[in-house]
């Protein structure tokens, strides 16, 4: 198989179809309609092709998630003065514990409570006489332990829906003891049919539970904005933040890393809402457009071009001084970025990726990689809607393969063939990669290292993928008498 | 400006930089509302008196910080020890996704676990379809030698058979009828992670004896070794195989995940590697005995095998000389072969290594806490150094284990101070800690939470380990774990020394 160009539609195609032959004929043609290419849509734009947001197929190793992790680990989990309850059996909030690296200032388990597992751990006795009882109580009790706190959310782990609880009932009665604002979140596992679902529902819980429920005190200014879906994994959305004041916007809100409970409910009175992982929380951003009337606008902060594209736009949002400020702002770090490119680049140059992540990823660090001379040859979501792959297909090359709630078995076959010089994916997926000798960075938890955005973040990203791809140990994976034996 | 390319800051450096403490601070100020720090600094104190400890203690529905997982992840792990085997989770696809990060962040290998991916319409009509499409696609894709079946909450709320539903499946003949699909009912509102594995290893055993054939036993010379639910099992399972070995020992390790979780980087991935022959589990039922590393473990399961006539042992552990000693003993016993030279030698050079350093560690106060089995083996051990062992706490040990505890300690001089805690979590620990300081506690990565609020000196050891790399492959069990342990006990409190005083600066200790 000729691997000159990567981008070969041909060779795509053998590929699709030969992974698609190794599944039984029912799961076959569920799958084919998942994998696919970039290529030109029948009115002229760029499309993935790929079908989106649908089951799983049993049995495959989905890379998918649950509605908990993704309405706990995503969106409510980050904000910091809220105790957050894992409803439910104890394995939930235990695997998911501190596991996201939000960051955040302050103390735990006196003002902060984000790398905490706090649950309600289940037994039978609860799953056959309900569990609303002992959550009420537990509440109790945790305004005992951690008076400072400022709310509550209560996160539903399967059973909850199962055995019909009235998790709303008591988080009424409880912000009605406590006086706090506690927010029952119904985002069993088994609802919906990825983390997605719970991204949905815990932005309706902030929307139900949290929005317009206390009067705000906040003198609003010409220049508020919300920074709105940065999670603050290794610190991400602060980078993001200094260029947004730097360019003098006012952050009044940044949701939900390292945020507090005031910065949520303080954000209907901002100007314009700045949204980066669309997938996560653009649901939110519609109601307040909707209900408040603050416009939403999305922007990428991965590598340079994207973030000087961003600035410019977010600035044309607002008047001439801000403009002026986002060039000034865009002058100061130029010169950052130039210098991390020409350090890099030459070791990254033509190296060629394939991504498999969650919310935003699999397209906004495509350009970063450009910058850096890389190429994105595959590229897919695991919980991603058509309208992620509508926003993903200009961001890569015609003929780049596609692949959407990717298995286990599909990612090692294209990952084997392919032979891609870096994988950008998961903890799940990296150790099985390594083994064939293929570099490998986590792209959810950016490896334990971040932050990646802003151009502070773009020089973190560029290191990264250097010492990722251009680790020695990479040239001594084969014994050196085998590759004699496989040279004769 | 803070960041540079030649030097390029990550989160450890970047945010130490004035223009990031700035940053903080204008958030803190102006936007975040935050409780004040004088209200801060005094709830900080507060934690720490006996007041606080006492209202923390009198906690009976809020569970915080439990170190401790529930079923699925123990019979997830129990199924990777076994030949082509292809752990399969009956329920929410999300679980199969946390087990198989948890188990990867912790062995740094690939974990696998495929699920059936039941949703809102499995929960109204019952899982069967998923379960049957699930076998069909788990089988083709992946072609495993066995799949080995667990359940989740969902499935065990809802009453889902797996017996019955595996039966439909082999009828509707998306698998074969003699394929081998052991299972275990686990729900996560039931036990830990270690009955999780337990009744996975049951499940293994009864399909092979029972179920595919029913297997009379015919008893023979060999000894089925379990090892139990152990984050150190690349290296431990070696160690204990190298032991045997020495000893020409005929031995069956029941649920072998050394190589599962510890494969090598070759430019091939081996999606299944090593594990326990499925022959070998298929004729371990002519076992001459069964010995169980950790009891708390293998409870249902030893008391299966007993019923097929098989002497069994529990062991909780073998650490240290004493938990090493008695393991040796008693497979010499049940095996009728000595205890080779060569690892008296080996005991002696551990003794000679306790003797060189005990007075370094003689009377120190630890606390530990973990599964059972590892806090009872390693009390032990700490015992034999003349340590303290003050705090002992497993989260899921029941009142057998504390009992065995307090025998454990009474038996020693130095196990005056040692108080057994079951069903409490990490948040009591840090009260403990706060109210009756020591000067040493040794946990999973969890500690290293009470290592900073608490500012005790903290070793990393148990499951899981996550923010340190390759621990599990150096062993914890027999002499060598033993010494591998004392070294790691000793280096802290060196560090310790060193860093308390310029004074006492010592270059020799």
């Amino acid at each position: 198989m000729s691997l000159d160009n990567p981008n070969d539609p041909v060779v795509n195609e053998a590929l699709i179809k030969e992974v698609l032959e190794a599944h039984p004929e029912k799961a076959a043609k569920k799958r084919a309609r998942h994998l696919g290419m970039v290529k030109d849509g029948p009115d002229g734009n760029p499309t993935c092709g790929v079908k989106s947001n649908i089951k799983s197929v049993p049995g495959v190793m989905t890379q998918r998630g649950c509605a908990y992790a993704g309405a706990k680990g995503v969106v409510w989990g980050p904000i910091k003065d809220m105790v957050h309850i894992s409803h439910g059996p104890v394995g939930c909030g235990h695997y998911s514990w501190s596991q996201r690296r939000n960051y955040f200032t302050g103390t735990v388990g006196i003002d902060s409570y984000v790398t905490m597992q706090i649950t309600s751990d289940f037994k039978e006795k609860d799953i056959v006489f309900g569990g609303d009882k002992n959550l009420e109580k537990m509440i109790d009790e945790l305004e005992e332990m951690f008076p400072l706190n400022k709310g509550y959310s209560i996160l539903s782990e399967c059973p909850i829906g199962l055995i019909g609880d009235d998790i709303e009932a008591v988080a009424k009665k409880k912000s009605k003891d406590t006086g706090k604002i506690v927010v029952p979140c119904r985002c069993e596992g088994f609802r919906g049919i990825s983390q997605s679902l719970g991204h949905h529902i815990a932005n309706d819980c902030i929307r139900d539970w949290v929005l317009d429920k206390n009067e705000q005190q906040w003198e609003t200014g010409p220049y508020d904005v919300n920074l709105i879906a940065d999670y603050n994994i290794g610190g991400d959305a602060w980078p993001s933040r200094k260029l947004l004041e730097e360019m003098g916007l006012r952050v009044i809100g940044q949701w939900t890393g390292d945020s507090t409970l005031a910065e949520i409910e303080r954000a209907p009175k901002a100007k314009v809402n700045l949204i980066h992982c669309y997938r996560s929380m653009n649901y939110i951003c519609r109601h307040m457009e909707e209900k408040h009337g603050i416009p939403w606008h999305e922007y990428n902060f991965f590598g340079p071009t994207q973030i000087a594209k961003s600035l410019r736009a977010i600035a044309a949002l607002f008047d001439e001084t801000i403009q002026e400020n986002a060039e000034k702002v865009i002058a100061k770090y130029q010169p950052l970025a130039d210098a991390v490119i020409a350090r890099f680049k030459p070791r990254l140059d033509k190296k060629r990726v394939m991504l498999f992540v969650g919310g935003l990823r699999p397209r906004h660090t495509a350009t970063a990689y450009e910058d850096l001379g890389m190429e994105v040859i595959g590229s897919g979501y695991e919980f991603a809607h058509n309208d992620d792959y509508q926003r993903t297909a200009h961001y890569l090359k015609e003929g780049t393969l596609i692949y959407d709630d990717a298995s286990e078995y599909e990612l090692e076959k294209f990952i084997e063939k392919l032979r891609p010089d870096l994988v950008g994916s998961g903890i799940k997926e990296k150790y099985g990669t390594q083994k064939m000798g293929v570099p490998f960075r986590q792209m959810h938890s950016w490896d334990y290292s971040g932050p990646y955005h802003g151009y502070d973040g773009f020089a973190v990203f560029a290191r990264d993928m250097d010492l990722a791809i251009n680790a020695p140990v990479w040239g001594k994976v084969k014994a050196p008498w085998k590759l004699a034996e496989a040279a004769e | 400006m803070p960041q540079s390319a030649d030097k390029v800051k990550d989160h450890i450096s970047l945010f130490q930089e004035p223009e990031y403490k700035e940053l903080f601070e204008n958030k803190k100020a102006n936007y975040e509302c935050r409780v004040s720090d004088e209200d801060v600094a005094k709830q900080i104190e507060y934690t720490k008196t006996w007041e606080y400890r006492e209202k923390n203690f009198a906690r009976k529905h809020a569970v915080i910080n439990p170190p401790r997982a529930c079923q699925p992840l123990g019979s997830v792990y129990a199924a990777a020890g076994f030949e082509g085997a292809m752990p399969y989770v009956h329920g929410s696809q999300g679980c199969a996704a946390y087990f198989r990060s948890h188990l990867s962040r912790h062995f740094k290998d690939a974990a696998l676990c495929v699920s059936d991916s039941m949703t809102e319409d499995g929960a109204v009509f019952g899982g069967l379809n998923n379960l049957v499409d699930g076998l069909q696609n788990c089988y083709a894709l992946y072609k495993p030698k066995m799949i080995v079946m667990s359940t989740t909450c969902m499935s065990e709320v809802i009453g889902d058979d797996l017996s019955a539903f595996i039966a439909t499946a082999k009828e509707k003949e998306v698998i074969p009828a003699d394929f081998p699909v052991p299972f275990a009912h686990t729900p996560s509102f039931v036990g830990s992670h270690l009955n999780g594995y337990d009744l996975m290893i049951k499940g293994v055993f009864s399909y092979f004896w029972d179920r595919e054939a029913q297997l009379t036993p015919v008893k023979g010379e060999t000894i089925n070794i379990i090892p139990g639910f152990d984050g150190y099992a690349p290296a431990n399972n070696r160690e204990i195989e190298r032991y045997l070995g020495m000893m020409g020992v005929d031995y069956t390790l029941i649920c072998d995940v050394k190589d599962t979780f510890d494969s090598p980087t070759d430019g091939h991935y081996k999606m299944y590697y090593g594990g326990t022959k499925l022959d070998d589990v298929r004729a371990s039922i002519n076992a001459k005995a069964t010995v169980s590393l950790q009891e708390f473990s293998t409870e249902k399961t030893l008391e299966y095998v007993a019923t097929k006539g098989q002497e069994t042992v529990a062991l909780n552990s073998p650490m240290g000389l004493t938990g090493t000693d008695a393991f040796l003993m008693t497979v010499s016993k049940l095996s009728g072969k000595a205890i080779p030279e060569e690892l008296e030698v080996e005991r002696g050079r551990l003794v000679d290594a306790i003797a060189d350093s005990a007075a370094w560690l003689h009377g120190k106060r630890v606390s530990v806490f973990g599964d059972p089995d590892f806090v009872y083996g390693l009390t032990g051990f700490l015992l034999e150094l003349g340590m303290e062992p003050v705090h002992l706490l497993a989260s899921n040990g029941n009142s057998d284990w504390e009992a065995k505890m307090k025998e454990l300690l009474a038996s020693s001089p130095f196990g005056g101070s040692g108080q057994v805690f079951i069903n409490k979590d990490l948040w009591h620990m840090r009260s403990l800690l706060f109210t009756e300081p020591v000067d040493l506690l040794i946990g999973s990565s969890y500690g290293k939470y009470l290592e900073k609020d608490t500012g005790t000196p903290f070793i990393r050891l148990g499951f899981p380990i996550f923010d340190r790399h390759h621990h599990h492959r150096f062993p914890t069990f027999g002499y060598q774990g033993a010494l591998r342990i004392l070294v790691e006990i000793l280096d802290r409190v060196f560090e310790v020394a060193d860093n308390a005083s310029d004074i006492s600066f010592d270059l020799t200790r």
